[in-house]
């Protein structure tokens, strides 16, 4: 570790390219800090918007077309809107309209923090689309299999649960992927309201240090090392769930 | 013909069941009865509401109007209890429409569990033996995609057997099949019948049903046009439309 450090310091003197991440103990920490907001923020959200989803789809095959309709609303707004405005609009706007909460400390401070609006904003966003992906996994599912599935005595929800859902999800994994992946990018966004990820991490180091060239470059691999991650196992789960001598 | 059983009561009673799909008439004033153990075989031109009649008596389709009862239970009925209808009759499709991505044995002992809560170690004795007795020994573990035609037709009517249905229903169960393996399929619903279990097959085979069939009806246009005994009605139809639809099939 020594070595590495000496190594980017003495890079950073005789060549001017500064990795401070490298050798300086506070900048790494900053950085690490942002990796782990960056990881840990995508997670939740990958899950909050898989829910999000599977809610959407469900309602938008319900009998009632109110469900139907909202779902419908749902989707267009948040899939015609850019999500740095969603983003916007939830912590500036629908959190001045929350009434405050008073803290430990007896401070005043908002009821959702910037963290909670970015989660809430980028998985009702990436939900609005993983609702459109798993409706057109249902509906790939032939209507001759779910009769099957009626003929032998099961309900809606059972057929949903047993035969629909699994055949569905493995239609939709590859568009489910590829919405996940634009889900960890969007993370980003939240360096717009203050959350220490990624983004908001190199950009404290490069105020400091002045080193904006390097940290870009640190910035785009470290992402693209994350997606691949992300990438890979999606793989290996669509791997996983092929069937034998079948090709949805 | 099945010399070998007694026929009982009806166990499927058809009265003056009407059919539309908007203004267009499917079925129009279809009565008739399967008794117990009996194998009925219902033909005609495509078209003439052959298998909307066998997916109405599973309720897979509301009927416009008349009355079709199972076992004592009345199908068209707002408060019809379908577990109970659909405990009674299993029905084998054109296409097979197994679960793709499950085993054999898995889509055999899928709704016994899930549907009817039973202990999965007894049905999977149960279905391992309905795989045995479609004659797919060695074939639990293919999935579906892995399986030839008739060796998915023969999983879907052990699918339908492992909920100890009273009435099979057959929705031309070979028309998707090749000579070969249709041969295959047949055989396992003659064994069925021939241990008197109730079947209503809607077919082409013409030769199966002259067979096996107790009773033939002809359809056209949502009627019946003619029906009696296989020897009978073969032998010497009636109807100037069956015989024209028996000349062009024979």
């Amino acid at each position: 570790m020594d070595g590495t450090a000496d190594f980017f310091r003495w890079l950073a003197e005789a060549h001017r390219i500064d990795v401070s991440i490298a050798y300086d103990p506070l900048d790494r920490k900053r950085f690490l800090i942002g990796l782990w907001t960056t990881i840990w923020l995508s997670g939740v959200c990958i899950g909050s918007s898989i829910l999000v989803g599977l809610i959407g789809a469900w309602l938008h095959g319900a009998r009632s077309a109110a469900a139907r309709g909202a779902v419908q609303v749902f989707v267009q707004f948040f899939r015609n809107t850019p999500p740095l405005v969603q983003l916007a609009f939830f912590y500036f706007a629908v959190s001045a309209a929350l009434p405050p909460v008073t803290d430990r400390f007896g401070a005043s401070v908002p009821l959702i923090d910037n963290v909670g609006w970015a989660i809430v904003s980028f998985s009702l966003f990436a939900g609005a689309f993983n609702v459109e992906i798993f409706r057109s996994g249902i509906e790939a599912v032939p209507r001759a299999t779910v009769e099957a599935a009626e003929s032998l005595g099961y309900t809606r929800l059972a057929a949903y649960r047993h035969v629909v859902l699994p055949l569905a999800f493995r239609v939709c994994l590859p568009a489910l992927g590829n919405n996940l992946v634009n889900l960890v990018k969007t993370t980003t966004l939240a360096y717009a309201i203050g959350v220490p990820e990624l983004l908001y991490a190199a950009s404290q180091v490069w105020s400091e240090v002045f080193n904006v060239r390097e940290m870009m470059v640190v910035l785009l691999l470290t992402y693209v090392a994350l997606v691949a991650v992300l990438v890979h196992g999606l793989r290996r789960w669509e791997r996983a769930m092929r069937i034998p001598g079948y090709s949805a | 013909m099945n010399p070998g059983h007694v026929l009982g009561a009806p166990i499927v009673v058809l009265n003056r069941v009407e059919k539309r799909f908007g203004d267009n008439p499917v079925l129009r004033d279809v009565s008739f009865s399967v008794a117990r153990g009996e194998c009925v075989c219902v033909i005609g031109p495509s078209g003439s509401g052959k298998s909307t009649l066998l997916r109405a008596i599973n309720a897979l389709v509301p009927i416009s109007a008349g009355s079709i009862a199972v076992d004592g239970i009345e199908v068209n009925d707002p408060k019809l209890d379908k577990l109970a209808l659909r405990r009674r009759v299993g029905i084998v499709f054109q296409q097979y429409n197994l679960f793709p991505h499950k085993t054999a044995l898995d889509n055999v002992m899928m709704a016994p569990i899930h549907v009817l809560k039973e202990n999965p170690a007894e049905v999977e004795a149960r279905a391992r033996a309905l795989i045995a007795k479609v004659r797919l020994t060695g074939k639990e573990a293919a999935y579906p995609g892995e399986l030839s035609g008739g060796q998915q037709q023969r999983v879907a009517i052990a699918r339908a057997l492992a909920m100890n249905p009273k009435v099979m229903l057959f929705d031309e169960v070979t028309a998707a099949l090749d000579p070969e393996t249709k041969k295959e399929v047949l055989v396992t619903v003659r064994e069925l019948a021939a241990e008197g279990m109730t079947c209503l097959l809607v077919t082409h085979e013409m030769g199966f049903a002259r067979e096996v069939a107790d009773h033939v009806y002809f359809t056209e246009d949502g009627v019946i046009v003619e029906h009696g005994p296989p020897a009978e009605f073969f032998g010497s139809p009636k109807q100037a439309r069956t015989r024209a639809f028996l000349d062009q099939v024979l």
